[in-house]
């Protein structure tokens, strides 16, 4: 049997219906028969009679409502049709969800799920990586996915959560990537993974930039370079432990990241190694991310827009030289 | 004192009273809150409040209603001006004063001020400052209670004519009825969005018009008449209660203070203030009270001393609270401590 990213992120959803009566799902196209735009919900309202529900074209409602629910005790997930449109809901996201706990001490755990980063010809406005954004503000965990594994067991560990959880799931790996079966139990949210361990240089991603890097990394293997892949898993906390112990052994560092240039992520990440462990650099710290310009729709653009294996082996063998 | 206010608060939910204590029992409330209100404003004057201070002067009438039919396990979203609401829907006092005072052991501990109150797990919603946010919000509560099977329960939002232009508000009124939950919206168009005044804030005849477009029972209310709120808003109570669609009630009155006490409301012109909405319903009703002879004059006297005497004792309580102190402070804005990211 195989599995793929995407499956896993459905049968998350279906173990949370079937575990927890408190779990509903509320989103554009999620129910009835279709199932979702990528069918992330796909036979889930029949399974689950009156629990998957679709909605208007309103995503500040969306939220506002699961935030209602969440108050009132339940677990909502949204599903976003695309984390692009996430910015309609930015208000109740980042000025209600975030800020509600820390107002009133009652916490809103709902879990808004964000079909992420680009894909072919999905131009500007079907190809956002939004978690910058969301990390910037206080009051959400932000979570990255980067393998089938993590996006089933974090999907489940979102919902669980007492926070609002913004999980960022990526559209490349929906289909891209499969596993043989899932697991019990994952790493806890908030921590780091080696997903490739070397003592030359230490490539720190997460979500599909992962992929890219590991792939990236096995091409410089070829050339006798051994490169560790640190999967930051959630952004949100960001892990910065496990980032200074691989640079400890490596004494170099290259941020990979899907979304835009100015800030972010990776910049968050290169602050804090720079702040916390500039003895252990023996190079100056890069990153590597989207260019600056909204993301393009031709496949031949597109490609070169954002990180990719090419680019970022490019760019660590640079790196190296230093 | 302050306890037979909120004595009286859950009473009124015990059986339904018959119209004229009712009206008593509502405009007893407008009268502590406008009693309240002018306190707070001269404790801002006098620099002893930080931030800003906005009231519901002119609004009482609209305000109470909206607080006094709901009961428990009810949902209550009020705005900026419903201290009238929050107090019949049981907000102590003394929530009020620690909030308007920063007192560390009020509500929001100092951490939000003035009218971003609330008590979510007492069903009174904390607004956040971006307008027509709560009428979503207030929807997902009621899904949530439908969800878990009560029963009987209403939801009741405010807004004001401003806030009904956002996006939100268009979304959170159709979502609304898309799930047909039990919400009562109600509306006061007090003429002015700050400064803005109606002609530059929307085109239509007639707000209440939209209600049909939301599908929603729309009616329409003269907000400066006290026994006109009961009926309409207690109305739209009940009818959302029996399983009506969402009920839609705009009031028209004039907001008889600036936007927040820092605005001497200088753009409000005086032919709008000829206006019969321009009327403060709180003279009104007390008008309503000596003519037909509701209340002997000393009980009424007695009212306004004992609802000086509640306010007096809010104030001296919150004032002797200690602050929030910034190095003692507990700078976590989640409530999954090991999640909370580390910037040392």
């Amino acid at each position: 049997m195989s599995i793929t990213y995407l499956e896993a992120i459905r049968e998350a959803q279906a173990k949370l219906l079937r575990d927890d009566e408190r779990v509903f799902i509320y989103g554009q196209d999620v129910g009835g028969t279709f199932g979702g735009a990528f069918k992330a919900t796909k036979g889930l309202a029949k399974e689950f009679p009156g629990r998957v529900l679709n909605t208007p074209i309103s995503e500040d409602a969306i939220v506002g409502t699961a935030i209602g629910a969440a108050m009132q005790g339940m677990r909502p997930i949204v599903e976003m049709q695309f984390a692009d449109f996430s910015s309609i809901a930015l208000n109740q996201i980042l000025n209600h969800a975030g800020t509600h706990y820390w107002r009133t001490s009652v916490p809103v755990p709902i879990t808004v799920r964000l079909p992420s980063g680009g894909t072919k010809g999905s131009g500007p406005f079907h190809s956002q990586s939004m978690e910058s954004i969301y990390a910037h503000y206080p009051g959400l965990i932000v979570m990255t996915p980067a393998t089938v594994e993590d996006a089933y067991t974090m999907l489940i560990e979102a919902v669980a959560i007492d926070d609002p959880v913004i999980y960022c799931e990526h559209k490349y790996l929906y289909y891209h990537l499969k596993a043989d079966k899932l697991p019990e139990k994952g790493l806890p949210a908030g921590r780091a993974r080696i997903a490739r361990e070397g003592r030359d240089l230490t490539i720190v991603s997460y979500s599909a930039m992962v992929q890219e890097s590991l792939a990236a990394a096995e091409e410089l293997a070829r050339e006798g370079l051994e490169i560790e892949v640190v999967d930051l898993r959630t952004v949100k906390p960001l892990d910065t432990d496990t980032v200074l112990a691989s640079i400890a052994r490596t004494g170099r560092l290259l941020c990979v990241g899907e979304s835009f240039p100015w800030g972010g992520a990776t910049a968050e990440v290169i602050a804090r190694v720079t702040s916390q462990g500039f003895h252990l650099l023996d190079a100056a710290p890069q990153r590597l991310n989207a260019k600056d310009t909204p993301i393009p729709y031709h496949p031949n653009l597109w490609s070169a827009h954002r990180p990719n294996e090419k680019n970022i082996a490019t760019k660590a063998r640079a790196l190296l030289r230093e | 004192m302050l306890q037979t206010a909120q004595r009286s608060a859950k009473s009124k939910t015990k059986k339904a009273a018959p119209p004229h204590e009712r009206f008593l029992e509502a405009f007893r409330w407008m009268l502590l809150t406008r009693t309240l209100e002018e306190k707070l404003v001269s404790l801002y004057r006098g620099g002893l409040i930080t931030g800003g201070v906005y009231i519901g002067k002119g609004q009482e009438a609209v305000s109470v209603a909206c607080g006094l039919f709901l009961q428990k396990g009810d949902i209550f979203a009020p705005l900026i001006r419903d201290q009238a609401g929050r107090s019949a829907f049981g907000e102590p006092l003394l929530d009020v004063t620690r909030t308007y005072l920063g007192s560390r052991l009020g509500p929001m501990r100092g951490r939000d001020g003035n009218i971003h109150r609330g008590h979510p797990r007492k069903n009174e919603l904390a607004m956040i400052s971006h307008l027509g946010a709560m009428i979503s919000v207030t929807v997902g509560a009621l899904l949530a209670k439908r969800f878990k099977g009560e029963k009987n329960f209403v939801g009741l939002a405010c807004i004001g004519e401003g806030g009904m232009q956002t996006g939100s508000f268009h979304e959170g009124m159709n979502i609304a009825a898309v799930e047909q939950v039990p919400l009562v919206v109600v509306a006061t168009n007090n003429h002015y969005a700050y400064s803005t005044p109606n002609d530059r804030e929307f085109a239509c005849h007639d707000l209440v018009d939209r209600a049909i477009g939301y599908g929603f029972e729309g009616y329409s209310l003269d907000g400066t008449d006290l026994a006109a709120c009961l009926d309409v808003i207690g109305g739209a109570v009940k009818r959302a209660r029996a399983g009506r669609p969402p009920q839609l009630v705009v009031a028209s009155v004039l907001r008889l203070s600036g936007h927040g006490e820092h605005d001497d409301a200088s753009y409000v012109t005086e032919e709008i203030k000829q206006q019969p909405f321009s009327r403060d319903c709180l003279k009104v009703a007390e008008q309503t009270i000596i003519d037909l002879n509701l209340l002997a004059p000393e009980t009424l006297a007695e009212w306004r001393k004992d609802a000086v005497a509640q306010v007096e004792e809010a104030i001296a309580a919150a004032q002797k609270e200690p602050a929030p102190e910034g190095d003692k402070e507990d700078w976590c804005a989640l409530s999954t401590r090991d999640l909370v990211d580390s910037f040392e």
